[in-house]
């Protein structure tokens, strides 16, 4: 072969640029949002110049399982707020574009939505790293950006006037809201194993305070690094008299987590309360994930059928096409990011109140300007078809909404709920005020 | 737990993780040290010996079948690549790279739209939990140890006491005069591209009943294996092993003593340092 010889150097820059790329796609966050309006119109058939609302969504990259089903959840839902007459009469259209779960590509998406597309407002978005990387250029552009990402990136303040949550809790409010129900219920003594990025250091952060007010203790930070494979190692760090586990990971590795964790411990008792997070998309029936049954995990919205009994459950569990076991109705394998991807439902239906009500046109400034302060300004969205999971308090000067919360146990491989809380449980006082920025 | 417990628990991990990851890697090496290529679309087939685990074993109910469809089906795959992909490009090292990213990327790509974009899991052919005074332990890693220990040998055997082996490496010593000493070359190539396939598949197949087949899998392994065969020095097979064992027993103590992450540290410094000090690797013929 050896018409030449490859430097090792060479080897090595390819090779490192590579794989490079393919771990920096693999460390990623994490975020929904959600909201709601009220008003189903029931009106003819829409007309006119549609709405065109840009979605980035995670085709690809580590990200894919949650933007197969968020893009299932917006196609559901476009399909039917276009049955109802559409956004003020105008039939809504989605341009759908891959962002490969990359920050970089993120951003680049963004801009072809805006510049290129020119759509009037731009969704969609789950890991908090793109949406973090985002967010400052949809700002330059002037474009409202809503994401369904859970982070608590956009209450804390860090992003701008133009990026909003309506139609997921952030995830400091999950954890204050449940965090009273793990101390109570399962020990005072706690070690937190966390996905070593932003999204892991909320959970850190803000459990840590909140244990720490009701008497609790954190006794041991377990930070996992987002390419893990094996976790073994992990576990002699945890102290000998801890009473509970609290995990949150995110990511492919979770099956293994688990079986590595019930295979540590064996008959040891420790009582564990994880994030549905790491268990989006996968079967709870699962081989391997038998050491859970009997444990605690939080929810955003029962995967299982008839946890959350309402005409609206049904309808929207329907219309995206979700089985009672929360899998595809086409094919039961295929399980669903049930505690996320209502996110999609409700915000589509935020965008279409808060357009109607604004009298929203086109994408000029003094539309967006409407758009904007009119959704500043609502308070709440109530529980409804257009908000299945739950009424929720908006705080117009956090952008961010506020939902109610499920705990849930493993109970003969399946999801039970077992607590809910109140939507006050979870609402802090508010850091930041978006609406002091100009537009 | 006490100090022997964790010491224990370190060895047990870093050893495991050794000999699967010798085994990735050792394909690298071989592809290399025969052919003087250079793989990129290493780890995708030994993601697809996983994703090609999940559907055998599934279909089948059964894990074994899969131990023997999955490595030969990647390595037909990659007689083909060998044939399409890169004879027309007369294995040219430049090339080739390029040619391999690009099969990463095909393949990847294709795994997603047919398979999807999950994590799923493989019930290991058996179960028992290793009982420690310290803690408990997963059986089937230790079997998995054992058999990636007895397929490293088999490789050994193969490459130094057969005819096909000793076509290997007479080319890899010299390709004209092994080609001038009526050594096939060309099946040569192939059969080494071929079983560089085959041994990441079978890696790929013994891990999937640990880590869940997932169609980014392979980017890891990618990873691992170049760490292990720069260090190690691209093409030699003890290197290979040496390197892995040296990777994955620091990996395990680091780990269990400090964190996950100084082993990181440490394994990325170790192929800065052997670049830097010996670029042929520790057990490397010359610089190249």
């Amino acid at each position: 072969m050896p018409d030449g010889k490859i430097s090792r150097r060479e080897v090595l820059k390819t090779a490192g640029a590579l794989v490079g790329a393919g771990l920096a796609g693999k460390l990623a966050g994490y975020l929904p949002t959600a909201s709601g309006p009220g008003a189903v119109a029931q009106a003819a058939a829409p007309s006119g110049t549609p709405v065109r609302i840009g979605f980035e969504v995670h085709r690809t990259g580590i990200g894919a399982v949650y933007g197969k089903w968020f893009e299932q959840t917006t196609t559901a839902t476009v399909k039917l707020i276009n049955e109802m007459g559409g956004i003020a009469g105008r039939p809504l259209e989605i341009v759908a574009e891959d962002d490969g779960t990359d920050p970089k590509r993120g951003v680049e998406v963004v801009e072809k939505l805006a510049l290129q597309e020119k759509v009037d407002v731009i969704f969609g978005t789950l890991f908090s790293n793109v949406v973090i990387a985002n967010a400052p250029r949809a700002g330059e552009l002037k474009i409202p950006y809503f994401v369904v990402s859970e982070g608590y990136h956009v209450a804390s303040g860090k992003l701008n006037r133009y990026v909003f949550q309506p139609g997921i809790t952030d995830v400091r409010a999950q954890v204050t809201a449940i965090a009273p129900w793990i101390i109570k219920n399962l020990g005072k003594k706690v070690t937190m194993v966390y996905p070593d990025y932003a999204f892991g250091y909320d959970h850190r952060d803000f459990f840590g305070q909140a244990a720490a007010k009701l008497g609790g203790t954190v006794q041991a930070l377990i930070p996992i690094p987002p390419t893990e494979t094996s976790f073994t190692k992990y576990f002699s760090r945890i102290p000998g008299d801890t009473e509970v586990v609290y995990h949150v990971m995110v990511g492919p590795g979770v099956l293994t987590f688990v079986r590595e964790m019930g295979e540590y411990f064996g008959s040891r008792k420790v009582k564990l309360f994880g994030f549905i997070d790491s268990l989006e998309g996968v079967d709870i029936a699962s081989p391997g994930l038998e050491f859970l049954e009997g444990s605690y995990i939080w929810e955003a919205f029962p995967r299982y059928a008839g946890n959350v009994n309402t005409m609206a459950e049904r309808n929207y569990r329907q219309r995206v096409g979700v089985d009672a076991s929360g899998a595809s109705v086409a094919d039961p394998k295929d399980v669903s990011t049930y505690s996320h991807m209502f996110g999609c439902w409700e915000t589509l239906y935020v965008i279409k109140q808060a357009m109607e009500k604004s009298g929203y046109k086109s994408p000029t400034p003094g539309d967006y300007k409407a758009l904007i302060e009119t959704l500043e300004k609502i308070q709440r969205f109530d529980e409804g078809m257009e908000h299945p999971q739950g009424t929720k308090r908006f705080v117009g000067r956090l952008h961010q909404s506020f939902g109610r919360q499920f705990i849930s146990q493993v109970q003969n491989k399946k999801l039970k709920v077992v607590y809910m809380t109140k939507i006050e449980d979870g609402m802090y006082p508010p850091e930041a005020d978006y609406t002091t920025q100009p537009l | 737990m006490s100090l022997e417990g964790h010491l224990v628990l370190a060895l047990l991990e870093g050893l495991v993780s050794s000999l699967v990851v010798a085994l990735t890697a050792l394909g690298l090496s071989l592809v290399f040290g025969v052919m003087r290529i250079v793989n990129v679309a290493h780890g995708e087939f030994f993601m697809l010996g996983a994703v090609i685990t999940w559907y055998v074993s599934t279909a089948a109910g059964s894990f074994l079948p899969a131990l023997i469809v999955a490595p030969l089906a990647v390595g037909a795959l990659a007689l083909v690549i060998n044939r399409v992909v890169l004879r027309p490009i007369r294995y040219d090292p430049a090339a080739t790279i390029v040619a391999t990213i690009g099969l990463l990327y095909i393949i990847q790509q294709l795994v997603l739209t047919i398979y999807g974009p999950y994590a799923r899991p493989v019930v290991p052919p058996f179960y028992f939990r290793v009982d420690l005074p310290w803690f408990g332990y997963s059986g089937y890693k230790l079997v998995v140890a054992g058999v990636a220990a007895l397929l490293l040998v088999a490789t050994w055997l193969l490459v130094t006491k057969t005819t096909l082996g000793l076509y290997m490496r007479a080319t890899q010593q010299d390709r004209e005069t092994a080609l001038a000493f009526g050594v096939p070359v060309d099946r040569i190539y192939a059969s080494a591209f071929a079983l560089g396939a085959v041994l990441a598949a079978l890696a790929g197949v013994l891990v999937v009943p640990e880590q869940q087949a997932h169609y980014l899998m392979g980017l890891d392994a990618l990873l691992l294996s170049f760490m292990v065969v720069i260090i190690g020095g691209l093409g030699s097979l003890p290197g290979t092993v040496a390197a892995a064992f040296l990777i994955g027993m620091t990996d395990g103590v680091v780990s269990v003593f400090f964190s996950p992450t100084l082993a990181r540290i440490i394994a990325s410094g170790l192929v800065a340092l052997v670049l830097v000090w010996r670029s042929g690797g520790l057990f490397g013929d010359a610089a190249a």
